[in-house]
């Protein structure tokens, strides 16, 4: 290529970039430089030092936010509490595994991060009372932890689906389509499908004693939002690996076949490592969710965090919470900032990744 | 292929794989049937324990009308379509252009400016929440559609930049220098060859920011929480409709639906183009 073309490039390029910079890129460096300040988001002084209250009628300046500088005390608060309920939670699980006398302790899936035991005498042990941030943590992680069960489930219909003629192919629309339906609108519908007065599960709460159903429940709320928020996942997960087997290549296959493989064997050795690439993008989509939007959206419309305080509450939301009903913002983008960094390790890995995979950008 | 194609198995075979299909498909759609349901019942038939799978008794159409009546929602409804238009056009003729910059030329900091647009896709809302309700306000746009547009329009460049370069890059290059051998100027050769070769993609982009856009829920409650005419359709639902017609599942039903129907209608008039944006990335090695 000629040397006259150099400027070219940027050309086409500079209005994507300055744009996307500017409100994609810049305000994750001012939600960090907030996230040092104490600010409940309403006040503001000059940015020349006059004081705003004195200005006159026909006087103007550059408002900027009168903030306090607390450094690390933002940070500091969010994780205040983790180590005493931490030696809680120890002391629980203690008590589950070693009750003492000769009780036996009986985990039953109720409670806490999934289980709870309950003592042969009846009596359980109760699970301990946690402050909110810690909540917060721990029902980040069964996110972390269980939306991501959307991956293996949407490989199993994937494989069950991987079939020609039109029922299947309608069979996969159908289970796709719940995926271009807003978030908030499977949470409504979820909401009304977990409903325990008079809903379609009400026999079955009866049955088990639940009378708060699902999301009602503090222990359960949760796992309820989670396994709704799959609802749209899983038909997600379906459609990449069904994009996934269709460029598996049949040679190997054909040629595993011959060699007596079948089953098991051939897709755990033959298959699935040809669907890594689909698994990453499955994988990194999820986390996603799990981290900003589906957490927000589903928790948001189904709980607004509750039952009660934080019961199903996650970072996402808490630090939305924090910030406009609080009026604490600099708390808030502590908490944020917090979910950057973690997400972070996704993109830096799947930047990598793509890297290496084209030839193009080296 | 793998598994097993099902019409080279035996006949008890084949009927039992379509059943169980039939039965997956019957199960997971549950939850949709019984709101679509709900949509035709009485207020007080859905309160008087009638919420499961039991047949609208009687069958009514009050909820519809008491929906497509209620003018703060529709006027948010009206709205996402304001919203995802100007959204849909700006981010993906500014992606079109910078997809081209990165995939037909090389020159420093390449790789670094396509690894912004690429990681800016996957940072969370949360970290960028106040810095942006702070400039919508600061340059007067809070709580109005402008404010969601502005914004919409720079992130969903992010995804249109990425997915536009990959495609563009499987452009054979022979094309762009046969026609600079010929005299053309960079911008007649991007407006004449490689604009043409993309509208592909350009379909398959709009459909994904359309409905990614139409979706979206945290945004329109940070930047427009209050003004009908500046939220998106979601948000109208949780707020206008679960708020006022809170003890009327009918209506929150029928609200649910309008809102779900347009991605879902463009999702089956354009399924190809939908699924073919989708899935890129998640396919070659």
């Amino acid at each position: 290529m000629k040397i006259k073309l150099n400027l070219t490039p940027w050309l086409f390029l500079a209005p994507a970039l300055v744009y996307f910079t500017i409100m994609v890129i810049y305000p994750i460096i001012g939600s960090v430089h907030i996230s040092f300040h104490d600010w409940n988001g309403t006040q503001f002084k000059c940015s020349d030092g006059r004081d705003i209250k004195s200005l006159q009628e026909n006087e103007f300046c550059r408002k900027i936010p009168d903030m306090k500088y607390v450094g690390f005390e933002n940070y500091q608060r969010f994780f205040k509490k983790t180590p005493k309920d931490f030696n809680k939670i120890k002391k629980y699980w203690q008590k589950v595994f070693d009750p003492g006398d000769n009780k036996i302790g009986v985990p039953v899936l109720d409670q806490g991060i999934g289980l709870i035991s309950t003592l042969t005498d009846g009596k359980k042990t109760k699970w301990p009372r946690l402050s909110i941030e810690t909540k917060i943590i721990l029902n980040t992680l069964k996110w972390l932890i269980f939306f991501p069960l959307a991956i293996p489930i949407g490989l199993g219909l994937a494989l069950f689906l991987n079939q020609i003629g039109w029922f299947v192919k309608l069979s996969k629309s159908l289970i796709f389509f719940p995926f271009v339906i807003s978030a908030a609108v499977i949470g409504f519908v979820f909401q009304f499908f977990y409903d325990p007065n008079g809903g379609l599960l009400s026999p079955i709460y009866e049955y088990l004693g639940w009378k708060d159903g699902i999301i009602g429940d503090k222990d359960k709320a949760t796992y309820g939002i989670i396994a709704a928020a799959w609802y749209r996942q899983i038909g997600y997960c379906l459609i990449i690996y069904l994009a996934g087997l269709t460029s598996v290549n049949s040679e190997q296959i054909e040629a595993a076949r011959m060699d007596g493989a079948s089953g098991w064997k051939l897709f755990r050795y033959i298959v699935l490592p040809q669907l890594w690439p689909s698994t990453f993008v499955a994988l990194v989509v999820t986390i996603i969710g799990a981290l900003r939007t589906d957490s927000f959206d589903m928790t948001q419309i189904m709980t607004e965090g509750g039952p009660g305080r934080g019961a199903s509450d996650v970072m996402s939301r808490f630090m939305f919470q924090k910030t406009l009903f609080d009026q604490d913002y600099g708390y808030g983008s502590s908490i944020s900032v917090l979910l950057f960094m973690f997400m972070l390790i996704f993109i830096i890995a799947f930047i990598i990744r793509m890297y290496y995979q084209d030839e193009n950008l080296r | 292929m793998f598994p097993v194609p099902i019409e080279k198995t035996t006949k008890t075979n084949r009927i039992i794989y379509y059943s169980s299909v039939a039965l997956v498909l019957l199960l997971w759609l549950i939850p949709l049937m019984i709101i679509t349901l709900a949509a035709f019942k009485t207020a007080d038939q859905l309160n008087a324990g009638g919420r499961g799978f039991v047949l609208p008794d009687p069958f009514t159409l009050t909820a519809f009308k008491r929906t497509l009546t209620n003018e703060p929602f529709m006027a948010s409804i009206l709205n996402s379509f304001m919203v995802v238009i100007p959204v849909t056009i700006i981010s993906i003729s500014l992606a079109t252009m910078a997809g081209y910059a990165l995939s037909k030329f090389r020159f420093r900091g390449m790789m670094i400016i396509f690894a912004i647009f690429v990681g800016g896709n996957f940072i969370p809302y949360q970290v960028l929440m106040i810095p942006v309700l702070r400039l919508t306000q600061d340059i007067g746009i809070w709580n109005t559609k402008y404010a969601i547009i502005l914004f919409h329009g720079a992130f969903q460049a992010g995804f249109c930049v990425f997915f536009m370069r990959n495609f563009i890059s499987q452009i054979p290059n022979e094309l762009l220098e046969s026609a600079r051998v010929d005299g053309a100027t960079e911008f007649e050769i991007f407006y004449k060859i490689v604009l043409p070769l993309v509208r592909p993609a350009m379909a398959a982009l709009a459909v994904l920011i359309f409905s990614f856009v139409w979706n979206d829920f945290f945004w329109s409650l940070i930047l427009s929480p209050i003004s009908p005419s500046g939220m998106l359709a979601p948000a109208g639902l949780a707020t206008i409709i679960k708020g006022r017609f809170y003890n009327e599942y009918n209506v929150m039903a029928v609200g649910s639906i309008l809102v779900a129907l347009p991605p879902v209608v463009l999702f089956f008039l354009l399924q190809k183009q939908f699924i073919s944006g989708l899935t890129m990335g998640a396919t070659k090695g």
